[in-house]
Order: structure tokens, then C-alpha cells, then sequence
């Protein structure tokens, strides 16, 4: 039986898995709910604000690695998912998974970089 | 003999004459002491003698005695009826077919096994004489809850990812392959990869977990399965770094 | 004597509803499609930044609306029960031994969240000061 190739996807997987366990609740509690608890300054999200904050590089590539491995994290999860709730066309459902984490991550690059 | 009883909702297929299986109903009168396997075994010898079913060892050492009771797969000589409500419903093993009543098929089980090299592969054949191969307790502290496997193929019965695909290797049979590959004294592991790392293989997994929770033997055959793709993960891109080196 | 061995049919859809372990493990792979949603509008967000001042307004105004709340709210609520079956499986996958003696699960386990919550604080000074 030949080796497979199911590594790239599942080391995607586990890596977005992981960072999205330590990282992912703080992410929502800060875009969603910190200013409307009163827990941060109201401008928080302003469009300023926002721009300064990804203007150093560093938060740019931060930005980019954590939103990268947990989107194919979630995409890979979602193709076993399919299968497991009984759609059989696995090749469109990977396709279709696993194209719209690539299109996450291609408008990433190309918005990130200007910002 | 006490004068409680417990009904037993037994499944039966007689290949010969049943076109599909079927339930029978047996009322068995039991002690507080008894296993599954005991109200099976009363029914055998005082209701109904066609009643077919494997038990050797009733001690949950040999694994032959795996059944399905209410639902979960258990061994029927390690279920005590106390344990359980009035009425009782007993099933041959999931996801294998159905030989004869509670005797199913594991023809399927036993050629996976044996595709995953189950034994020690040495470096070197040594003959008696020169002696045994050595191993020191932490070496053994590695693998020991792996070789606890008895073949019950109750974990079998619970995956899910074995219901859907019967090509799937699952999970006893890999965590023995684990078993093998944490030896000390093992060589094997790269030519167990070629079914382990395939896509019937560990691949076909998606963590359930379901296996290690009806595992009588605590060998946790899911947590093997993980151990083993980050191992073969790593292997896969230190092979892609390294393209020269042939495997 | 002939052999006719009997194959029960499972439900190529169903499965996951016979059983409370198997409604669980669902709970925890559907995780992903809140957190793949939540990630998309963020990478939206960044989209939007880009687009200047009024489109990013626009978007904001979106996560903020009633309904994006509510979104949010299923979100967070998934991403924590990820969280905890992701931390509760971590010693399964990656046993730890410290001079040949195994590191119980639990030590494991309460490991991850202390650096959870590590991280938690961490971002939280990054991008609130
Ligand atoms: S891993 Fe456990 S459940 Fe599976 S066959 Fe071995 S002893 Fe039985
Ligand atoms: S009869 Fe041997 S394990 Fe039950």
C-alpha cells in the first residue's frame, strides 16, 4: 500500500488545531466582546487604532500565521465531517474545503503586506 | 438459585433457515454474582441448546466472549447482570458479519493483523543459544499497555470510521503495530509503515475515542493511533527534506 | 452446513445519533465550521481595512449588529469546547515522561490551560495597550 499523503493536511490540522485552542477564545473576546463589557477602551476596533496595531511587521506576520493554520484547520475538520455525516463526493468536498481556506489565505497576502 | 429473574433479549440467525436475524426472548432466573455470560450460559444449557456464542476463559483474559449488551460492546464474562435493568438485550459484535447467532465473522480483523507485522522484527536473528535480547524496565515502560491487547475486537465494534469503511485497518490492529514500533528490541517499523501510513491506515482515523472507552484492557488503541501520525507526519516531511535518502 | 453470514447495514448518515459518545464527537468536529466562519470574518475585517475608513465602518458596524453578537456568542461557545476536547486529548496524542516516569494525563491537561491562559493575558497586553 502506498504511503499517503494525508501529512500536509493533517500537520495543517493539528498546528491550527493547537493555536486555535490557546489563542482563538481571546481573539473573539477582544473583537466582540471587550468593549462591550466595559473590559477596554471604547476605541479599541477604530479604523486608526486597527491600522496602527498591524503596522509593525511582526503583528502582520503574527496576524497572518495564526488566521492561516486555523482556517485550514477548520477546512480540513470540515471535509472529515462531510464524510462522517454520509456525503460520499469526498474529491468536491476537499476541494471545495480546502479552496476557501486557499482564498483566505491569498487575500491575506495580498491585503496584509499594504495595511 | 434466587428467585429474581432477568429477561434476555438474545439475537438469533440461523443461516439455514432465517433469512435475517431475529430476537428471542428467554427469562433466566440469577445470582447477584452472575456475569452476562453466565445468564447466556443458562439459557445454553437449560432453554435452548442451538444457542451459539464464544466464551473460553470467563475471566476477561481470552477476548473470545465480546458481545454487544444494550448497546455498548462489552465482554459478556466481565458484565455483571446487577449492573444492568430487568431487561437485557444481547447482540454479536458491530460492524462484523453475522456467522451464526452471537458468533460473528473475523476473518477481516485477522488478515489486518497480520498485515501489520504483529511480532518482533530483529536486526539480527539470534539463535536460543546466544541468548535472549535485552531490554531494560524503561524500554518495556514504553509499549507494556499496548501488549495487554486480547483481540476482544470490542473497540472494532465501537469505531465508527470501521462501520464506514471496512478498509480501514483500525484500531487493535494498529495500536499492536504502535506496540511493536515502540520495541527496543524492533527493526520493523519502516516496513509496517507501508499499510500503517497508508491511507486505509492510521489516516482513516479521525479520533472518536470510542475504542479506548470500551477497552477492557486499558490499551487506549486511539491514543496509539495519534502517537503514531505525528510520528509518521514528522516522517513524511524529514523524508521530503531529505529526498536522497531512500526509506 | 452452509455459510450465509448476515451484514448489518449502518447508517452512512445516522451513525452519529445513535449514541451519547458519538453526539459528543460530533459537537467537537462541528466546532470547525463556527471557528472557520469566525476566522473568514476576520480575514473580511482585514479585507475591509484595506478598503479604507467607510468600508471598514460598515463591516464593524456588522459584527456589532444584534445578530453578529449572537454569531460571536455561538462562536466563543464552540471554540471553548474545542479548547477543552483539544487540551483533553493532548496526553493521548503526546505522552510525556520526565526520567522514564510517566506525567499523569491531568498534570498534562491543567498545563495547557495555565498556558492558555498565559497567552490569553499575553495578546490581551499586545493589542488592548
Ligand atoms: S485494543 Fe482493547 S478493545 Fe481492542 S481488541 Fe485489544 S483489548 Fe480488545
Ligand atoms: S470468556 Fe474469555 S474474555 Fe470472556
Amino acid at each position: 500500500m502506498a504511503r499517503s499523503h494525508k501529512p500536509i493536511v493533517w500537520g495543517l490540522f493539528a498546528a491550527g488545531g493547537t493555536l486555535s485552542a490557546f489563542v482563538l477564545p481571546v481573539l473573539i473576546l477582544l473583537t466582540c466582546f471587550a468593549v462591550p463589557l466595559g473590559l477596554a477602551p471604547a476605541d479599541l476596533l477604530a479604523y486608526e487604532r486597527v491600522l496602527g496595531l498591524l503596522g509593525h511587521p511582526a503583528a502582520k506576520l503574527a496576524v497572518f500565521g495564526v488566521l492561516f493554520l486555523v482556517i485550514w484547520h477548520a477546512a480540513h475538520r470540515m471535509r472529515i465531517t462531510a464524510h462522517d455525516v454520509g456525503i460520499r463526493a469526498d474529491t468536491l468536498v476537499a476541494a471545495l474545503c480546502y479552496g476557501i481556506a486557499a482564498i483566505a489565505t491569498v487575500a491575506m497576502l495580498i491585503v496584509l503586506p499594504g495595511l | 438459585m434466587s428467585d429474581r429473574t432477568v429477561e434476555l433479549e438474545i439475537l438469533r440467525y440461523d443461516p439455514e433457515k432465517d433469512e435475517m436475524p431475529r430476537f428471542e426472548t428467554y427469562t433466566v432466573p440469577y445470582r447477584d454474582d452472575w456475569v452476562v455470560l453466565d445468564a447466556i450460559n443458562y439459557v445454553k444449557a437449560e432453554l435452548d441448546r442451538t444457542l451459539s456464542y464464544r466464551w473460553s476463559c470467563h475471566m476477561a483474559v481470552c477476548g473470545s466472549c465480546g458481545m454487544v449488551v444494550n448497546g455498548e460492546p462489552v465482554l459478556a464474562c466481565h458484565a455483571f447482570l446487577r449492573d444492568y435493568p430487568a431487561r437485557i438485550r444481547i447482540e454479536p459484535l458491530a460492524n462484523f458479519p453475522v456467522e451464526r447467532d452471537l458468533v460473528v465473522v473475523i476473518d477481516d480483523f485477522i488478515d489486518k493483523l497480520g498485515s501489520v507485522k504483529p511480532y518482533v522484527v530483529a536486526k539480527e536473528e539470534k539463535s536460543v543459544d546466544e541468548g535472549e535480547y535485552i531490554q531494560t524496565p524503561g524500554e518495556l515502560a514504553r509499549f507494556k499497555q499496548y501488549t495487554a491487547c486480547i483481540n476482544c475486537l470490542l473497540c472494532y465494534s465501537a469505531c465508527p470510521q470501521y462501520a464506514l469503511n471496512e478498509s480501514f485497518v483500525g484500531p487493535a490492529a494498529l495500536a499492536l503495530a504502535h506496540r511493536y514500533n515502540m520495541d527496543s528490541r524492533d527493526v520493523g517499523r519502516s516496513a509496517r509503515e507501508d499499510v500503517v501510513a497508508s491511507n486505509p491506515g492510521i489516516w482513516e482515523c479521525s479520533f472518536v475515542g470510542a475504542c479506548s472507552e470500551v477497552c477492557p484492557k486499558s490499551v487506549d488503541p486511539a491514543a496509539a493511533i495519534q502517537q503514531t501520525k505525528i510520528a509518521s507526519t514528522a516522517d513524511y516531511f524529514l523524508n521530503f527534506l531529505t529526498p536522497w535518502k531512500k526509506t | 452446513m452452509s455459510r450465509r453470514p448476515y451484514k448489518r447495514e449502518v447508517s452512512k448518515g445516522g451513525w452519529w445519533l445513535t449514541q451519547p459518545r458519538y453526539i459528543r464527537y460530533m459537537a467537537r468536529e462541528f466546532s470547525c465550521a463556527l471557528i472557520g466562519a469566525y476566522v473568514l470574518v476576520l480575514v473580511t475585517g482585514l479585507w475591509r481595512l484595506s478598503e479604507g475608513p467607510a468600508q471598514y465602518e460598515a463591516w464593524l458596524a456588522r459584527v456589532e449588529s444584534p445578530a453578529g453578537r449572537l454569531f460571536a456568542v455561538v462562536a466563543m461557545l464552540f471554540a471553548l469546547y474545542h479548547t477543552y476536547t483539544w487540551f483533553q486529548v493532548t496526553p493521548k496524542a503526546m505522552p510525556l515522561a520526565v526520567n522514564g516516569k510517566k506525567v499523569p494525563g491531568a498534570v498534562i491537561v491543567l498545563g495547557h490551560w495555565a498556558g492558555l491562559a498565559v497567552a490569553s493575558v499575553l495578546v490581551w497586553l499586545l493589542v488592548v495597550n
